[in-house]
């Protein structure tokens, strides 16, 4: 299953595109509307938090089927799928602190999609620290209980809650407003280079994923 | 053979780089049109096929090793 390789070449041809098209379409800058060339941030800082969170709902639902069937590869993918998520997180994070800093004044300025996106982030951080922790047979199943733990507290930290609240980011309205995008910011363009992108820079998380869970599997074996 | 290659290699390059700089009154070339924004895309485009090259080698070698294992 992983070895098939169309859609590692899909992930190629998509991220070709997006980082040629992703700098060449003309954006719309409405008066009034400080983002200006930023905008093409679009296709490389949210792509991360979508990729993310399709990681970690992969790395949940391998967690679940470990417990129902508790098998090296189970663990092995959860793992890995959480930890490649957690990359996404971090790039995620530290491309919103550049844009905010530019955008906002500041890297960290209280929005509340970001410290939503910290915390979430940091409790997937305290899952590796478990996982690392858990010497005996029980590692698995425990870091398999805390990952759906960790992926239920995405949903208020970065679904709900910033929803809740006035957000620094583009289209917070309080809860009137969906804080990720303004539809005003965007255009029909831009949304034929943003869904590429999310799916290419997803395929190619999920490509190092599996190469990380195979050099895992064969590590387990040299070492059984 | 190759060494020759090499300095005709190097000579142009030079004299590229050399034209680049005193061409600016000339009309401009497809790379510095457009506020040379294609200069960023070629960057871009290097450090993308140059990681999807590394991945693209560490998949054949763990593959490799598969198949020695098994």
């Amino acid at each position: 299953m992983f070895r098939k390789p169309w859609w590692k070449i899909l992930s190629f041809i998509l991220l070709v595109y997006v980082c040629v098209a992703g700098f060449l379409i003309k954006v719309p800058q409405p008066p009034g509307v400080p983002l200006q060339q930023t905008i093409r941030n679009l296709f490389f800082h949210v792509p991360m938090w979508f990729g993310m969170m399709v990681l970690f709902t992969v790395s949940v639902i391998y967690s679940i089927k470990y417990l129902q069937n508790p098998t090296q590869i189970n663990d092995a993918n959860s793992f890995e799928f959480a930890k490649t998520g957690v990359l996404l997180g971090l790039l995620g994070f530290i491309t919103g602190m550049i844009w905010a800093n530019y955008q906002w004044g500041k890297p960290i300025s209280g929005d509340p999609k970001q410290i939503g996106a910290a915390i979430a982030v940091l409790i997937y951080l305290a899952y590796f620290v478990l996982r690392g922790n858990v010497v005996d047979e029980k590692k698995a199943r425990i870091s398999a209980v805390y990952n759906i733990f960790a992926f239920c507290m995405l949903f208020p930290s970065i679904w709900i809650m910033p929803r809740l609240v006035e957000s620094l980011h583009p289209g917070g309205m309080g809860s009137e407003g969906n804080p990720a995008l303004n539809p005003k910011d965007s255009n029909a363009a831009m949304k034929l280079v943003f869904w590429p992108a999310v799916i290419g820079w997803t395929l190619f998380a999920t490509w190092i994923t599996t190469l990380n869970i195979r050099a895992r599997l064969l590590f387990e074996k040299m070492h059984n | 053979m190759s060494k020759k290659i090499y300095l005709i290699v190097l000579f142009n390059l030079i004299r590229l780089i050399s034209n680049a700089q005193t061409n600016t009154s000339k009309p401009i070339d497809f790379m510095n049109s457009e506020g040379k924004i294609f200069v960023v895309v070629a960057v871009v485009l290097v450090i993308l096929f140059g990681l999807f090259y590394y991945v693209w080698r560490l998949d054949k070698k763990i593959s490799k090793l598969e198949k020695s294992k098994n």
